[in-house]
């Protein structure tokens, strides 16, 4: 396909582009298109192009039409519809009514919604009780006022017992965690994952499952899973391992339900 | 089953659909949400699933006092009976079932002029396939009425919730429209009219 040629069916799918959406935006007539005129341009062209930007101009364009054959589609439904009125015919109308006539016709069909906006006999008397209960404001305000105490400095400890700090720092935690796996493995270097994050509380449990998740996300250990076992084993490595953007990253669900924790702690006192 | 159990039955049936009859009434007259109405999922907690059977009852008694149980369907009406899904969907209202005097609008606040204002407003949309920029609905408007009272006015219809106005000032009818006005009626009676 010479380069001239190429240039012109651009501009002519550009120009469809255009077309279409001033239809689409200013609600031009959608018959204005003619839908198979454009479509021939367009398999025209098609089988010449070859760049990247050409085929998306051609989807473009393809894309453009059908929300066109979509707005005639509409056309075609509404006039078909009992609704269907010609806009001209019924602005005339209403231009040649007085207002006592619109509005004598329009109370034909206008039925208005029936509703109720009043204080039952039971919520007065909730009311008249909850009344009562409520304590004077000068009392609820001393209930809820604060100790004025002096400004001080408060200390690590303060703030971790308050559970505003951590006692720990995650990176910590998931170093400690860590090491606890590279001793439990033993020879066979991998771990039942639910003998490794189990623990004696539930809450505990979920603890050590949430932290070990992080283990195998930062590549300080993988998960080896046995589909038809239903087994899966947690392996530490020996240092640290970035996954990202060398390998497909896949996440493993692993359910750690109330249940699945009693079975698992019924199975090690058997 | 003797002639006795029988009407125990019956007795026992009837005190059960009053009950729920009543249960019905005050769900659907008293507004519990922002919207007046109810959604037929919120009826079918609070009536059990045969709750279309103690409207269509309610919708008789109602009819005693002019008025009606309304359904609103979510989308286009259904073209035969409606699916128990399509139910579920479904807005509930208790309408007037017939027709408003002159004298009564004016009771309920309604002056001749926004009557004839919103009347106009919402033909003129459905006029135009749903919708209709907010400025030639005001032109239409300003023929009749004073121009000051124009914006007012259509401020009015988007609060009561007549009509819903978008970010490119393009006017849709919205959901109380949907629920009190026959439109199909209202666009005949302006076709009908000999000018």
């Amino acid at each position: 396909m010479s380069s001239k040629r190429k240039k012109r069916g651009s501009e002519q799918l550009q120009r469809v582009i255009d077309m279409c959406k001033s239809i689409e935006d200013r609600g031009l007539d959608p018959f204005n298109v003619d839908v198979d005129d454009i479509i021939a341009v367009i398999q025209g062209y098609f089988p010449e192009w070859e760049l990247p930007e050409e085929l998306c101009l051609d989807a473009e364009a393809i894309h453009r039409l059908a929300s066109v054959i979509k707005l005639q589609g509409d056309w075609v439904k509404h006039r078909s519809t009992s609704l269907y009125t010609d806009p001209f015919l019924l602005e005339e109308k209403i231009r040649r009514l007085s207002k006592e006539e619109l509005a004598t016709l329009f109370l034909e069909a206008w039925h208005p919604i029936i509703e109720l906006e009043q204080i039952s006999l039971r919520s007065l008397a909730e009311a008249v009780k909850y009344w009562q209960d409520l304590l004077p404001i000068s009392e609820r305000w001393l209930k809820t006022g604060s100790l004025e105490v002096e400004i001080g400095a408060t200390t690590r400890e303060e703030l971790v017992r308050l559970r505003i700090l951590a006692e720990k720092s995650f990176l910590e935690e998931l170093e400690v965690l860590w090491e606890e796996l590279k001793q439990r493995v033993g020879g066979e270097g991998k771990i039942p994952y639910w003998n490794f994050i189990g623990a004696d509380t539930y809450s505990e449990t979920i603890k050590r499952a949430y932290t070990a998740s992080f283990l195998v996300t930062y590549g300080y250990a993988t998960l080896e899973v046995h589909p038809l076992e239903e087994e899966i084993f947690i392996k530490p490595f020996e240092k640290p391992r970035s996954m990202l953007g060398k390998k497909q990253m896949v996440s493993i669900p692993v359910s750690i339900s109330f249940e699945e924790w009693m079975k698992w702690k019924g199975g090690r006192h058997d | 089953m003797d002639e006795m159990e029988r009407g125990q039955t019956r007795l026992k049936r009837k005190a059960y659909y009053a009950r729920k009859i009543k249960r019905a009434a005050h769900l659907l007259f008293y507004r519990r949400h922002r919207k007046p109405g109810v959604k037929g999922w919120e009826l079918k907690r609070k009536l059990g699933s045969d709750y279309p059977n103690v409207l269509k009852i309610l919708d008789g008694h109602l009819e005693k006092l002019d008025l009606q149980v309304k359904t609103v369907f979510e989308g286009e009406k259904p073209a035969g009976e409606p699916t128990p899904e399509q139910l579920d969907k479904a807005r509930f209202y208790i309408t007037l079932r017939g027709e408003l005097t002159p004298k009564e609008t004016k009771m309920m606040g309604w002056r001749i002029d926004d009557i004839a204002g919103l009347a106009t407003a919402i033909s003129y949309i459905l006029a135009n396939k749903g919708k209709a920029p907010r400025e030639e609905v005001e032109d239409l408007l300003r023929n009749k009425l004073p121009g000051w009272r124009v914006d007012i006015n259509m401020n009015r219809y988007i609060r009561s919730g007549y009509l819903a106005e978008d970010e490119n000032k393009q006017l849709y009818l919205d959901w109380r429209t949907r629920a009190e006005i026959d439109q199909k009626s209202l666009v005949d009676l302006l076709l009908g009219t000999e000018s």
